[in-house]
This record gives C-alpha cells, structure tokens and sequence, in this order.
C-alpha cells in the first residue's frame, strides 16, 4: 500500500485518540469532586452570626470595651488618622448606620448614638466575587475569611463591600501597634483586612472577643441553625435590622432595638 | 585574529573580577564558612527527623498554611504518630525561639529572604521590630 497524504492523516488521527483515551477516561471517569470546599465537614453544620442590642450597648456612654478587646487581641494598629484607619470593630452615628430610617420627627433620640459596626459576614458576600487571587472566601459556617497570605492588596473587595468593612495597609502596620498579641500575625502593607469573627478563638470553643468583653451583655452571638442557641433567642419575636438589606447581601449581623 | 592578545586579556581582566569575592573570601579564610543554627539545648528531637525537617519545613510550613487557613484544620499528624499544633510562632517558635541564631543562619547563607516575619512574630526579636 502507498502510504500517502491520505493514510498519513489517517494513521495520525487514530494516533491521537489513542494517546486521548487514557487521560480521557481519567478525567470522567471521576465521581465527585476531590477538592471539598474551605473547611467543609469540620462546621458545615452551623452558621455564625451575631445581634448587637443598641439598647444594651447605648446603658454605659463612651464605652469602648468591645473594640479595645478587638484591636488588643487581633494586633489592629492605631494610625491615628481616618484615611488609613484600619477596621475590624468600630462605630458610627445611628444615623450613618441607618440613613433609611426617619429622623424628621424623632428628635435628636438615638440619631447620634454610637453604632457598633464590623464585617457583616454576609450569606452573599459581593467582596469575595471581586477577588482575583480567592483570599477572601465564605466558609461553610458563614464566616467570610481572609487569607492573608493570598491577597495581593487589589482593593477589589474593598470596591465590592457596600459596608465599607473592609481596609487597606497603606503602610507597616506594625509601629501603630500598642503591644504586639505574639498569638496573632500582625499584618503587612499592602494587605486587606477586616473582622474575622474571631475564627481563630471559634475554634477553641470561645465566644469573639467583643461579646466576651461586653460587660452589659450587648453583643450576642451564635449558631442561627441551633434553635436553641443565645442568637436564636435573642431574634426570637424581636424587630431585627440589618444594614441595607435591600442590596441582597443576607447580613449575619443583626441590629435589636 | 589581529586583536588575540588584547581579547585573552580582556577576558582574563572579566574572569579574575567575576570571581573576586571567592579570592577574597579564599584569602581570609572564609571559604570554608558553614551556617551554625542553634537547636535548642532542652528538646532532643523535632516533630520530624533532623533531616527531613531540614529538606521539607518549606513545603511543610506551606502545607501548614494552607491547612489552617483554607481548611480549618489545625492537628498535624506526625510520621511518629504524634500530634502538634500546626502554628509557627506556638509551636515552631516554641523551641526555636531565636529566630537570629536559627532561622537565619543558613536563610542569610543562601541568600533566601522568606516573609514569614512580615507578618507573623516570634518572642524573641519582637521588640526589635518596634
């Protein structure tokens, strides 16, 4: 037989999907995926949140126990100027908090109190989406975690976050840090950062630090799929808020008043 | 070749200057210098033989990361079937607190800057970073 143009073809086609078959057959021949999602199994069955009862938290003025304990313990530096503040727990106006409810009738009231504001730890994240490098991603327990090491400081999640939760390290954090918490990394310039939930103290069995150290039992918090968890009974039959809910980001951070 | 001898000169002037640091260091005595880092004198043997940690703690440290930070898991089985904490500073630190006499011996040998202390602290070192 002439081997010409036509059986060279022939032969090199029958060829390839020879060598194809068996890298094809590993490939659908999987069943199921081999790469579980973050922390899958070890808290899937639970779903983080929290309530801040502004009632409570407005009894003592001025206190600032629950971020003092925060930026203590999570090594969160003090830069002393609003542009580069960095923001794990911090509050604003109820106003600033709330500008949907109406003030025109209610006098000053609680207009100005101070608002505790952190990372709402959303069902539907916007920042995770925009992230490019995936260090920010929910976890099965509802926690929005970052990797610090993974960010490489495009600011995406920061653009995405309507609640402006998250911040940027324009410069070493370090020096602004009071006393260094040698439990917990620190960061470095030209990360994002923002309230974890205190994952890490989650995992020992702990309450977060801000609702271990409020004194007047404010902040509370818990598993929503507990029915008989503090956070469960502490929504049970209340008027909850959650800040602008209408952008369908689901907050796991309620407001009682 | 009208230009030989001023070539073969040329390229033995380049030759001599590219290896200098290692005539230099050849002439006082520095060739022959080896990184020291100081084990801790109280613990007799790390989470792995001497000689695995001493090849794999980079790609360990990595899969560490990876798996308290991504997975959530914290436990590391050891081949010895020990159990350790997967954490740099509480464990790793733990023994090794000086990071000048351990770490960075053969880190500044080979010239390998890692970035684990942009972030992360050790006890000893901290307040030379403030």
């Amino acid at each position: 037989m002439e081997f010409d143009r036509r059986v060279f073809l022939k032969v090199a086609g029958l060829t390839l999907v020879g060598l194809a078959a068996k890298p094809g057959w590993e490939v659908f021949s999987k069943v199921g995926s081999s790469d579980p999602s973050p922390a899958s199994g070890v808290s899937a069955a639970k779903r983080w949140a929290m309530a801040v009862q502004l009632e409570k938290c407005w009894e003592v003025r001025g206190c600032t126990d629950c971020i003092d304990a925060c930026h203590r313990i999570h090594n969160v530096p003090d830069l002393g100027n609003i542009k580069e503040e960095i923001k794990w727990l911090w509050t604003v106006p109820y106003e600033k908090a709330f500008p949907e409810h109406d003030f025109e009738l209610t006098g000053e009231g609680h207009r100005l109190k101070p608002t505790l504001l952190l990372c709402n730890h959303c069902d539907d994240p916007p920042c995770i989406k925009f992230c490019p490098t995936r260090a920010t991603w929910k976890r099965e327990d509802g926690v929005v975690m970052m990797d610090f090491h993974r960010c490489i400081g495009c600011r995406y999640c920061m653009a995405g976050c309507p609640y402006g939760s998250r911040s940027f390290n324009w410069k070493d954090p370090r020096p602004f840090i009071k006393k260094i918490n040698l439990e917990f990394p620190t960061r470095t310039k030209g990360v994002v950062e923002k309230c974890n939930f205190c994952e890490e103290r989650l995992v020992q069995g702990l309450l977060p630090a801000c609702v271990e150290a409020c004194k007047e039992k404010a902040l509370v918090f818990g598993d929503l799929k507990q029915p008989e968890s503090e956070i469960r009974k502490a929504l049970q039959g209340k008027t909850v808020y959650q800040r602008q809910p209408e952008l369908g980001t689901k907050p796991k951070v309620y407001y009682i008043l | 070749m009208h230009d030989a001898g001023k070539i073969i000169f040329g390229l033995i002037v380049f030759v001599v200057i590219v290896t200098s640091p290692a005539w230099y260091n050849a002439a006082f005595g520095k060739a022959g210098f080896v990184p020291t880092p100081k084990a801790p004198v109280d613990k007799k043997q790390c989470i792995e033989p001497k000689q695995v940690i001493r090849v794999i703690h980079r790609d360990l440290l990595t899969d560490w990361r990876d798996s308290v930070v991504r997975r959530g898991m914290r436990t590391y089985l050891a081949s010895d079937s020990k159990t350790y904490t997967m954490s740099l500073t509480r464990t790793c630190m733990n023994c090794h607190t000086d990071k000048g006499e351990f770490c960075d011996q053969c880190h500044n040998y080979m010239g390998v800057k890692p970035r684990c202390w942009d972030c992360h602290n050790y006890p000893k070192g901290i307040q030379g970073i403030q």
